[in-house]
């Protein structure tokens, strides 16, 4: 939360100005896009009479309705209090987001009959494939956050070339690269070990970064309290630096292991069996095309939506030891 | 004799760059001695008890602390720390850690005290600086006369054979000033050998054997307080002297 005052503010969506001019702005858009031609004019049907004999009129009217729905609606929440206010917006994007996917004509009983095989195979090859890359990358992170930070000149320079050489790439390169490449030096490697080992070097250079800059927001009087009561290196960085530094880092790491889980999909390129891949065939033989990308996207969005419940868990954990 | 030395400093000498920050500093602890240090801002008094357990490293002279000599390559620096306890004017308490584990973690960790035994010892010092009922809580919980009395308990769990103060009273309000200087008060009456960078002089008064004025990098002044404070020889000290008196 921002600092909040004592004072209460005006709420801002019942000052007359400002719900005049979203007023206009709404009706501006809605006469702009002509919406006769959907389901809205559908709608105003018993208003307008056919909607594309309207005209103008019909036009004016849905726009109008629209607008004047939508200023009712947003001065309606304002008087409600803060949680509902959040469950209520909530709810309405998702329905609006639901009245988009249904202009596709999205067929229910095919997504019913893939929708297991999507899970069992393809959610769980990205699950597992992004928890063993999270792993991997968190361990490089974190040695490769200590060398970035070593003034041992071997360490830092191999540490910041990593760094350097996998934020400095796309991540779709690295895969090919990984999997066309290694074994022209005689490795032979499967898809699934290449697109984990991809992933691990790319999420790993960022995570550097991330754990680098936590481990040097830590105050310097903790390094010295520390190194005065005789820990060495390791028990400082393990026991005293870590620790206060991970509530710092939970944030972009939280954030981090969103955009990872995202990332894996770019392993489908190299015919890795996971959610996007599958989205892709599943639906191309019958051109249900829409059903599983939808459907697809949906599985992504739950399973971020996952993480963040899990990022905000922690997050609450650490504030114990903040809390005045 | 040498024995009894607890810290030992011999044409001392640090630059930070090409700035020289200690001159020629000599200086002799001995076991049970009270020894304040004082002077202007910018003056080195920090930097030179951060050398005596090397949280600082020296150029040149020679600085021995508890029999075992400081110096760039040395690799028992732990030996020394383990021995000379430091309170810093942050505090710098284990945020992450109760009150508690804070005085716990060093005797287990460098000593290998089993737990309920550390737990003993951290529970007897929290009381020695009373403040055993807080032992529970977090440090931000605290107030700051309260945390620099757990940083002081903290450091004593250690059994030091030396205590290093550094203004361990300047960022308090007064009363909680009073409160950590009859802390340490009672600690020097216990015979506690104590070094301690402090502007308190009511305190340097009370339990110092020698007090030592410093003036840009050098030991300017040197004495038992009453002759320190009463007759001053050098001009600087007396300069410095009467600002601090005069309110
Ligand atoms: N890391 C550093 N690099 C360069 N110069 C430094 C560094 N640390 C301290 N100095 C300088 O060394 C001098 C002595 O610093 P020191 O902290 O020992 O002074 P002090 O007597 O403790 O002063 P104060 O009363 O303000 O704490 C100061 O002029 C300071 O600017
Ligand atoms: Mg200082």
């Amino acid at each position: 939360m921002l600092y909040p005052d004592t004072v209460e503010s005006e709420v801002l969506v019942h000052k007359p100005w400002f719900v005049v001019s979203i007023f206009a702005v709404v009706l501006a858009l809605c006469l702009i896009s002509n919406l006769t031609g959907t389901a809205m004019g559908e709608l105003m049907r018993p208003v307008i009479g056919d909607p594309l004999q309207s005209g103008f009129y019909g036009r004016f009217a849905i726009a109008l309705f629209i607008a004047v729905s939508f200023c009712l609606n947003v001065v309606l929440i304002g008087f409600a209090p803060l949680k509902v206010q959040i469950a209520v917006v909530w709810l309405e994007t998702l329905l609006l987001f639901i009245a988009f996917s249904t202009t596709f004509n999205l067929s229910l009983p095919f997504i019913w009959e893939k929708l297991p095989f999507l899970i069992t195979q393809g959610l769980v090859t990205t699950i597992y494939i992004s928890a063993i890359s999270i792993f991997f990358a968190s361990l490089i992170a974190i040695v490769a956050a200590v060398a970035k930070l070593s003034n041992n000149g071997f360490a830092y320079a191999i540490a910041s070339f990593y760094t350097s050489f996998f934020r400095g790439m796309p991540l779709l390169m690295q895969v090919y690269l990984i999997y066309l490449g290694l074994p022209q030096l005689g490795f032979l490697i499967d898809a699934v070990p290449a697109g984990v080992l991809a992933l691990s070097l790319c999420v790993g250079a960022y995570m550097t970064e991330i754990f680098r800059s936590g481990i040097l927001s830590i105050d310097r009087g903790q390094w010295e309290a520390s190194r005065s009561m005789g820990f060495g290196f390791s028990l400082t960085m393990r026991k005293i630096i870590l620790p206060q530094a991970l509530p710092i880092i939970i944030p972009p790491m939280g954030n981090m292991f969103i955009a990872m889980l995202k990332d894996s999909s770019l392993v489908s390129a190299i015919g890795v069996w996971e959610l996007t891949f599958l989205a892709r065939t599943l639906g191309q033989s019958t051109f249900n095309h829409m059903e599983m990308l939808i459907t697809a996207a949906v599985i992504y969005w739950l399973m971020s939506i996952c993480l963040e419940l899990i990022q905000s868990r922690i997050e609450r954990h650490f504030a114990r030891s903040k809390a005045r | 004799m040498i024995a009894d030395k607890i810290i030992e400093a011999k044409d001392v000498s640090k630059w930070y760059g090409t700035f020289r920050v200690l001159t020629d500093i000599n200086l002799t602890v001995g076991k049970g001695e009270r020894i304040v240090i004082c002077g202007p801002s910018g003056s080195g008094k920090s930097t030179l008890i951060r050398c005596f357990n090397r949280l600082e490293a020296h150029q040149e002279g020679e600085i021995i602390v508890n029999g075992i000599r400081l110096h760039n390559r040395m690799r028992n620096v732990a030996e020394v720390r383990k021995h000379v306890g430091m309170v810093f004017q942050q505090f710098n308490l284990f945020p992450h850690m109760t009150v508690l584990m804070n005085c716990m973690v060093g005797p287990m960790w460098i000593k290998g005290v089993p737990e309920a035994a550390a737990r003993k010892t951290a529970l007897r010092f929290l009381e020695r600086v009373r403040i055993p009922e807080q032992a529970n809580k977090y440090p931000v919980r605290l107030s700051g006369g309260q945390q620099q009395r757990v940083a002081i308990a903290r450091s004593l769990c250690m059994e030091p054979a030396v205590m290093l103060f550094d203004e361990p009273t300047s960022s308090l309000d007064p009363e909680m000033v009073a409160e950590v200087l009859e802390t340490m008060t009672s600690l020097a009456r216990d015979g506690m050998t104590m070094v301690c960078v402090t502007h308190e002089m009511g305190f340097a008064r009370a339990v110092a054997d020698r007090v030592l004025f410093m003036d840009s990098g050098r030991i300017v002044e040197e004495g038992k307080p009453q002759d320190f404070f009463t007759n001053p020889r050098h001009e600087r000290t007396k300069l410095f002297l009467s600002q601090i008196l005069s309110h």
